[in-house]
């Protein structure tokens, strides 16, 4: 049992550990510069002196994928920490308390949940202005529904338990029995959803690209990158399965790093 | 019936809390619908006949006021861009989104439900490993890519449908059907995917528990404490997923009509968000915002019909 | 788990190729490796063809349309007193034959053409033609508000009375001519055209049937055309490639995927792309700040990079098409030199340079591409740009109307082929200056031409006017991108016009 769940999260750690040295070295260093664009180098196939060819302009994939990777990353992970942080906020009291609470809550989940993403984004961009990330806010928004809904489930499903019951006997104040009690117990349903509202988060961002609400050009992120190499799918394959497989190979790595945690928590 | 009341109460002011919303987005966002209609070379004078022929020379909030209105009278008013009734629109492209939704959600728990299952039973087999990586690889592909992909493999390379080549209910049900198959999958795989996860993690956490190995113990087979024990207390959580999953059937489809070239709810919305089409955009939020809603109310209900230890225990605490 | 309404596409590009365009001549024959030119080929009557767009058409009221890609289609359908052919020149459509125009320009006679119907089998009378003007006027169609009357001297004859004479009146008569009394245009438009109005479906197609009656011998070819609304590139690339449809505008990257199976025809877009800086806003207030960004910019490697090679590059805001008033000598008035660009900067007051934003609207990619190469020309003068993308309801309401934008990327065009309509809106208090473009002696130089009754010394004032823009740099001209169709080997007989219009009345099936 114990090795399983070290070969889960090892593999996981390892997926997105090759990332995170890429991300690292990208500050420093990439093979090519990622804006300089060469014709006379356009869509060199992968190989050769570019590990995994160029794009439209001539520009170095590997470096671009690199770099992307970075953006990527920051976009995701402040959209899933928006969501959860305020989801899970959302989602304890709207279980926990019941009620007015909980219906008002709930409401404004499901309106929120309705309202058209695109919309919201277009009020971001507009109301944020010149910010270069308006991207994240609107993305985090959308995401805390998901994240209420399954913290509100999942607290709704243990807030009557015997230990609960002790607790609030004992005298512990509502907040102290939701963060110290029963938090600790959505954890294994939250890493899911977090591991998902990550991939989730990347292929949201690439799709934002369509309507340029994204990470602006010629600053690259994987889901850019993807959206962009749609337009070359046929005579140049590589530039779209490239960013497509980085993504893949980060959400693989943390759903096996969400496994591995969870497996400890079983353990526990 | 005070329950049923109350529903019905919190439904209505969710539509309304959707439509505030949608109008607070059109007050900031900029664009004029007249002149994304005349372009750059209208003059101003054409501009101001126009907004008086589409009605846009009154304030924001008096149309949106009218909207409402009409609303409650059954008249959603008339869309800017095609100058023809929003109800005509919406109700030629309902149809064809719930066909698409109903299709993908049927893939999703007929393929998810026993794989999901199989996955617990197999726990960490070479299968169960393989199956987990393949969904997990199902999950990482953008939609639109996967749908491509699809347009590419299934419509070019295999022609097993003809790429743009949609067809109306009305016209031919087969070929309608047909055509929508791939863009179902499409929608439905990485549901499926998530799906079988969830339902996987929910039934190894169930099998873990004292009553499952008490069934054991008196001698019930793998399958019968499967069945009959523990699938009825791990769907608990799944039934949440479905009820999250059914809204994602939504999104998802909006972009699959959009690959596919399907004239569905999705497309529709898109097209009226970027032409500044008022009354079609508050009309679309709304059915959209009555789907997810009623959607979640099947689920609460499924919630107390699965577990009726949480409808007790919510009327204790209300 | 929840994208929800994210994921959405970019809808529909609002606008496909450029605005909308006027004047030019040049085209030539692209063929692809299946083949051979096929206007040789034997013809065969009849058959169908699926035109794929990007954009949808709306509003089908030839007066209310006014997106490029609606008035486009609407082109087979409605058609003036005149109609402009593939050379740009004005022939007699509805008319029998040009008008006589009286000696002091104000009286224009039209004779209608005998034996013409409209599509729902009623002959075009004189009162047609009256009922149609006015009415178009009242919409506020550009060039028609100095018409003083439109009286129907027998049923065939029109007498048209201006207030002012218009050296370019004649060019605003393309506007439809529609039925008399007749209000359904928008649901079922009905004009003269070569092909009749069958049905449409918002979102899907505009079906259209062959008009038998049509005056021009032999034409249309085709019995039926679908124009097909797809969602974005993609979609159409596929559905080219799937068999679903068979011709479409298409840009340079779908075009270089039709390799087999396709003929791209190519010709000139009939717009200027060009990097607008606003004049009113620092530091492109100063002439010397946007003559070194001139001085930056190279149009040769944007269209070398950006649309491999296919553009004109261009120095005025004139499309080279028109080429009785395009200034040709300035196309190479800022020749790259970023030595200079850097001198020029210094003495502005900018020697480390300065970061600005480039707004540009997300439907057009080509913009978007073209902004890139921008960043990476003006990083080598110092001075960093950055991108924002807009959506194009945005850019128009923002950028163009409000004129809230540091620079952007743009194509503009005329709205007809007069140099006013490429030239007016540089005049200080034009409604449509979003540059903010302000010379006293340009208002002064452009007044004296539109009144110059001379033709020559009219065009030599007009190519002053575009001297004096490109010394004041009040924009960076790049080029008249090459507009691409593809048609799929089978078909022939596509015609470019010096217009933005899709022509489908010469396309013929080969086999």
């Amino acid at each position: 049992m114990k090795s399983k769940l070290n070969f889960d999260s090892r593999l996981g750690i390892c997926f997105i550990g090759i990332i995170l040295v890429l991300t690292v070295i990208s500050f420093f260093y990439t093979p090519y510069n990622i804006y300089s664009m060469n014709i006379a180098e356009r869509f060199i196939s992968p190989g050769g002196g570019h590990l995994l060819g160029t794009d439209n302009f001539g520009r170095d994939v590997f470096s671009r994928l690199m770099c992307g990777a970075k953006f990527t990353l920051l976009v995701a992970g402040s959209t899933v920490c928006i969501g959860t942080f305020f989801g899970v906020i959302l989602g304890l009291c709207s279980g926990y308390f019941g009620g007015i609470a909980d219906e008002c809550i709930m409401r404004l989940i499901d309106a929120l949940n309705s309202f058209p993403g695109i919309l919201l984004a277009l009020v971001m961009v507009t109301v944020l202005g010149k910010v270069k990330y308006s991207i994240i806010p609107a993305l985090g928004i959308l995401f805390i529904p998901s994240f209420t809904r399954i913290a509100r489930s999942g607290t709704l499903q243990i807030k009557n338990s015997e230990f609960i019951g002790n607790a609030r006997a004992c005298g512990a104040s509502p907040v102290r029995i939701m963060f110290v009690h029963i938090l600790p117990n959505l954890y294994p349903s939250l890493l899911t959803a977090i591991v998902v509202g990550f991939s989730n988060a990347t292929l949201a961002e690439s799709s934002m690209s369509y309507l340029g609400l994204g990470i602006q050009p010629p600053t690259p992120s994987l889901g850019r990158m993807l959206f962009e190499a749609q337009a070359y799918l046929f005579n140049a394959p590589w530039v779209a399965l490239a960013p497509g497989i980085t993504i893949m190979v980060i959400v693989l790595g943390f759903n096996y790093l969400g496994d591995g945690i969870r497996a400890g928590y079983h353990l526990n | 019936m005070k329950y049923a009341l109350q529903k019905v109460l919190t439904f209505i002011l969710t539509l309304f809390l959707v439509s505030l919303l949608t109008f607070l987005a059109f007050n900031i966002i900029p664009g004029d619908p007249a002149q994304l209609i005349l372009g750059t070379s209208a003059s101003p004078e054409q501009l101001a006949v126009l907004h008086r022929q589409l009605g846009l020379d009154e304030p924001l909030p008096t149309r949106y006021l009218r909207w409402l209105t009409g609303f409650f009278s059954g008249n959603l008013g008339t869309s800017i861009q095609y100058s023809v009734s929003v109800r005509s629109l919406i109700a030629g492209r309902l149809p064809v989104t719930l066909v698409l939704a109903g299709m993908a959600l049927l893939l999703i728990v007929v393929i998810s439900i026993p794989v999901g299952v199989f996955c617990a039973k197999k726990k960490d087999t070479v299968v169960d490993k393989l199956l987990g990586t393949v969904t997990m690889i199902n999950v990482s592909i953008p939609n639109f890519f996967l749908g491509i992909l699809f347009i590419w493999l299934f419509g070019i390379i295999l022609k097993c449908f003809t790429p743009g080549g949609y067809v109306d209910f009305t016209d031919d049900s087969k070929g309608f059907l047909t055509y929508l198959f791939f863009p179902a999958l499409a929608v439905a795989l990485p549901n499926i995917a998530v799906a079988v996860k969830f339902i996987r993690t929910s039934f190894i956490g169930q099998m873990k528990l004292d009553y499952v190995r008490t069934a054991y113990s008196k001698g019930n087979s793998d399958n019968a404490v499967l069945y009959r024990h523990v699938l009825k207390n791990a769907l608990v959580p799944v039934v949440t997923l479905f009820g999250m999953i059914l809204s994602e059937i939504f999104s998802g489809s909006i972009i699959i009509e959009q690959v596919f070239g399907i004239p569905g709810v999705g497309r529709l919305l898109i097209n009226s968000i970027l032409s500044r089409d008022f009354p079609l955009v508050e009309s679309l939020v709304v059915y959209i915002a009555c789907v997810v809603v009623i959607a979640n109310l099947l689920v609460d209900i499924l919630f107390q019909v699965i577990d009726p230890r949480i409808r007790i225990r919510s009327g204790q605490s209300s | 788990m929840k994208k929800f309404i994210l994921r959405f596409i970019a809808s529909a590009l609002i606008g496909t190729l450029l605005l909308l365009a006027t004047g030019c001549q040049s085209s030539k024959k692209e063929v692809s490796s299946s083949g051979t030119t096929s206007t040789s080929e034997a013809r065969k009557e009849g058959g169908s063809l699926v035109f794929g767009l990007e954009t949808e058409t709306d509003h089908l009221d030839p007066y209310k349309a006014a997106t490029a890609d609606t008035r486009s289609v609407l082109f087979n359908i409605f058609e003036g007193l005149v109609k402009p052919d593939k050379d740009g020149n004005l022939i007699p459509a509805v008319a029998a034959k040009l008008p006589d125009v009286s000696s002091d320009g104000l009286t224009y006679t039209f004779k209608i053409r005998s034996g013409i119907k409209f599509h729902n089998g009623n002959a075009v009378t004189a009162g047609d033609i009256k009922y149609s003007l006015e009415t178009a006027k009242a919409d506020q169609i550009a060039g028609l508000s100095e018409v003083k009357s439109v009286d129907a001297e027998d049923p065939s004859t029109v007498k048209i009375t201006l207030n002012i004479k218009d050296n370019d009146f004649l060019s605003y008569l393309t506007v439809a001519i529609i039925p008399k009394d007749y209000t359904q245009q928008d649901t079922h438009p009905i004009g003269t055209g070569p092909y009749k109005f069958e049905s449409y479906t918002p979102q899907q197609s505009l079906i259209l049937a062959k008009n038998t009656d049509y005056w021009q011998k032999g034409l249309p070819h085709l019995d039926k055309v679908t124009f097909k609304f797809e969602s974005d590139t993609n979609a159409l690339l596929l559905d080219l490639q799937g068999g679903g449809v068979q011709a479409a505008s298409v840009d340079n990257a779908t075009a270089n995927q039709l390799k087999t199976g396709f003929t791209i025809e190519q010709a000139n877009s009939n717009a200027v792309q060009q990097l607008d800086l606003n004049n009113a806003v620092k530091p492109f207030d100063n002439v010397k700040v946007r003559q070194a960004i001139s001085y930056a910019v190279d149009p040769d490697e944007i269209i070398k990079t950006v649309n491999y090679g296919k553009g004109v590059r261009v120095g005025t805001p004139v499309i080279p098409g028109f080429k009785k008033y395009y200034n040709e000598s300035l196309a190479n008035a800022y020749k790259k030199d970023p030595a200079k660009a850097k001198q020029l900067l210094s003495e502005a007051g900018y020697p480390n340079g300065f970061s600005f934003t480039i707004t540009v609207p997300s439907n057009y990619q080509v913009h978007v591409d073209t902004a890139q190469v921008i960043i990476n020309e003006l990083k080598a003068i110092g001075v960093t740009a950055t991108i924002k993308q807009v959506d194009w309801a945005t850019w128009l309401s923002q950028t163009y109307t409000n004129r809230q934008y540091e620079s952007t990327v743009i194509s503009v065009d005329g709205s007809n082929l007069s140099p006013e309509s490429f030239l007016g809106r540089y005049v200080t208090t034009s409604k449509s200056n979003f540059l903010n473009y302000k010379s006293t002696d340009y208002d002064t130089l452009y007044q004296q031409a539109v009144n110059e009754n001379d033709d020559a010394k009219r065009v030599q004032l007009f190519k002053q006017a575009q001297e004096l823009v490109s010394k004041d740099a009040a924009a960076v001209y790049i080029q008249d991108i090459a507009s691409l169709t593809a048609l799929k080997t089978g078909y022939a007989g596509f015609t470019p016009y010096p217009l933005f219009v899709i022509d489908v009345s010469t396309i013929y099936k080969t086999k």
